[in-house]
């Protein structure tokens, strides 16, 4: 495959490891411990949101970060033909 | 049954368990030993990599140190997660198409320097020892408590079971054994947890139950909590005490050192794909996710549990775990003001570990030398009893509490046999293959790495007996030094073609000689200084990995800058890297 299409598929892939560390960041070292305080405030049951982020949401949105990421990186990999076989 | 027999009949079954996969997946080529012949299914490997990471501080501690530091418990929470995010996305995919067998090989290789390649086995070996320690410890504490040996006869028989199946099978052996010891430990983790939040909250979920009303419907247990806390001069459970900027900066040194831990990056080695890599990441979180969502609902209902059950509760009516884990040392009471009941309440009871005399107080309590501070406080508690005792605590049925020992060991022995396999090949195949001996035949590779093996168990069983320091806290240190020399410059090396070798070593030296100065400084040489008016910029030395990698970053980028660019070969491997397949035919344009 020639090398313009190969930089394309780089690019695609920065741009969503770009995005979903983003939402990893946020969820985490965001809403889990800068923004913790003030999330406190809100009540999710018996759980304050922001020690609920810290001590259970965050890892939830990490699984599907991971997942997201192989269903994405599955298809450009088909898209660009650079998949195993 | 009583707890004794029921524990020899579990622990005897999985040992047995262990050794039957280990015979039926010996490992006779270097790709089978290092690799297990990347041939492992993603799922599989998700499940051994899960095992592999969960160490005696995930199943013995963590639940503990989060019950003793409520919310700031979270930074482990978080993590010892959130570096599996990195790992699927920056490396796993990466090192999987690199195809080798080791970290110092991807090192060794994209840096063109045999240098490079020998800081990083340092690093590796440095970091896996430092690691292996505390889990030979962990064998130690559980064999110690449930089978009543002393601990340094367990810390044997644990070097002789990964004796036999690390040896034997090497990573092949070691992948089988460590997806039966996941199963053996999220059970045994489960189990307990689910009885407790069903006798608790009435909810058979522990995510859930720990946000849910206590059974007598006084309100949610965490607000109870937080008001028996309240009551007791505590910081509220849900609030935690540390300053956010060292919550932040432990929380970046275990995520990135998570990711930049040789025995967790060489599992990803193991698959068949690379799209493999990235989904069994996924798989290995998954796995790991189940116990680390569970172990903050253990913590609030251990410590809810305890609380209601010592405090101001008179030593005579005591229940028997509270007796029992006194007899091993890890409980302590003083009756300081003489009313024969324990007054537990925020401040330590005494300085230091209980240092027990022979002799016993009025009510039968073992009588301490140490030093009694002026605060009301009169209990002392290990924090590595909670997830151990928390069966004992909650009237469990004594097969759960044999089931819990089986358990610990499973994590213990897994991650302890990954790890010494990382110690062996380094030395086999990083040292001698690559360094001294490149025209030794794979029959004696195998070999000598099976002698590796069988001498890093000595020298992790002499650890184990001999121990540097509390478990967690050693651990702790691993992370920071995984953190602030390999994640840079892999994550450089497949990011930014420009990243020479120069860049690569001054970095990594940069980076591990500050961040263990610092931690050695406050841990070992002035650890009376170990305050934080004392620390820079206020980050522990448990966060100061995170400084130590943006130094190894920042030195990286600027030596590298002034240096000469890579080969044109180096740059067309970077370029390879990046595409699952096809990428040959890319760099002939």
């Amino acid at each position: 495959m020639e090398k313009g299409k190969l930089q394309e598929y780089w690019m695609t892939n920065l741009k969503y490891l770009i995005g979903l560390l983003v939402v990893w960041f946020i969820v985490s070292y965001g809403f889990g411990i800068l923004l913790a305080e003030p999330l406190n405030a809100i009540r999710l049951g018996g759980f304050k949101l922001g020690f609920w982020f810290a001590q259970q949401g965050s890892i939830y949105v990490f699984v599907v970060l991971i997942f997201v990421y192989v269903g994405l990186m599955n298809s450009l990999d088909k898209k660009y033909e650079v998949h195993e076989d | 049954m009583d707890v004794q027999a029921w524990t020899y009949l579990i622990v005897g079954i999985t040992f047995a368990l262990y050794i039957g996969i280990a015979i039926w997946s010996r490992a006779g080529s270097t790709k089978e030993f290092y690799v297990a012949g990347a041939g492992v299914p993603p799922l599989a490997n998700g499940m051994a990599t899960a095992a592999d990471w969960m160490s005696a501080a995930s199943f013995i501690s963590m639940a503990g140190l989060i019950s003793f530091m409520g919310y700031d418990g979270s930074i482990y929470l978080m993590g010892w997660t959130g570096g599996y995010v990195l790992l699927a996305l920056l490396l796993a995919p990466y090192l999987r198409k690199f195809g080798k067998f080791t970290v110092p090989d991807f090192v060794g290789d994209r840096y063109y320097s045999n240098a490079a390649r020998t800081v990083a086995v340092i690093c590796a070996i440095f970091v896996s020892f430092t690691y292996v320690a505390g889990q030979m410890r962990g064998v130690g504490v559980v064999f110690s408590r449930f089978l009543e040996v002393p601990i340094n006869v367990g810390i044997l028989i644990g070097m002789g079971i990964v004796f036999f199946y690390a040896v034997l099978g090497g990573m092949k052996g070691i992948t089988y054994t460590q997806v039966a010891q996941y199963c053996v430990l999220i059970f045994a983790y489960m189990v307990p947890a689910i009885f407790i939040a069903l006798q608790m909250t009435g909810t058979p979920i522990p995510q859930i139950g720990f946000g849910s009303e206590v059974v007598d419907g006084s309100g949610y247990i965490l607000d109870k909590l937080d008001g028996l806390h309240e009551q007791l001069g505590f910081a509220a459970y849900t609030d935690g005490s540390k300053p956010m900027i060292d919550v932040f900066f432990i929380t970046f040194a275990l995520m990135v050192g998570t990711a930049g831990l040789p025995h967790v990056i060489v599992r990803f080695f193991t698959v068949p794909k690379v799209r493999d890599a990235r989904v069994s990441a996924g798989w290995a979180l998954v796995f790991i996710a189940l116990l680390y969502t569970t172990a903050p609902a253990v913590a609030t209902f251990a410590r809810y549990n305890l609380i209601n059950t010592v405090s101001d509760t008179q030593y005579s009516e005591l229940p028997s775990w509270f007796k029992t884990w006194e007899g091993t040392g890890l409980i302590a009471w003083a009756d300081k003001n003489e009313d024969g009941a324990v007054q537990y309440v925020n401040g330590k009871a005494f300085a230091g570990k209980p240092a027990f005399t022979d002799g016993t107080g009025a009510q039968g309590q073992r009588l301490i030398s140490n030093e009694l501070t002026d605060n009301e406080n009169e209990l002392y508690i290990d924090r590595d009893i909670m997830v151990l005792a928390n069966p004992e605590i909650a009237e469990l049925p004594a097969w759960v509490i044999a089931l819990v020992a089986a358990g610990g060991l499973a994590a213990a022995l897994s991650t302890a046999a990954g790890l010494l396999l990382v110690i062996s090949t380094s030395v086999a195949h990083d040292l001698i293959k690559k360094q001294f001996n490149p025209d030794i035949s794979e029959k004696s590779e195998v070999t000598i790495a099976r002698i590796s093996v069988a001498v890093a168990i000595m020298i992790a069983g002499y650890f184990g007996i001999n121990p540097p320091g509390f478990v967690a806290q050693v651990v702790a240190f691993a992370f920071g030094l995984a953190a602030s020399s390999f994640f840079p410059v892999i994550i450089l090396g497949i990011f930014y073609k420009r990243m020479n070798k120069e860049g690569a070593i001054a970095g990594m030296l940069a980076g591990i000689i500050f961040t263990a100065a610092y931690i050695i400084y406050f841990k070992f040489v002035n650890p009376a200084a170990n305050v934080s008016e004392n620390w820079l910029f206020g980050i522990s030395p448990e966060g100061i990995g995170t400084l130590g990698m943006l130094i190894n970053f920042a030195v990286s980028l600027v030596v590298s800058k002034i240096t000469p660019a890579p080969p044109e070969d180096i740059q067309e491997l970077v370029d390879s890297l990046r595409y699952p397949k096809g990428a040959g035919e890319a760099s002939a344009h």
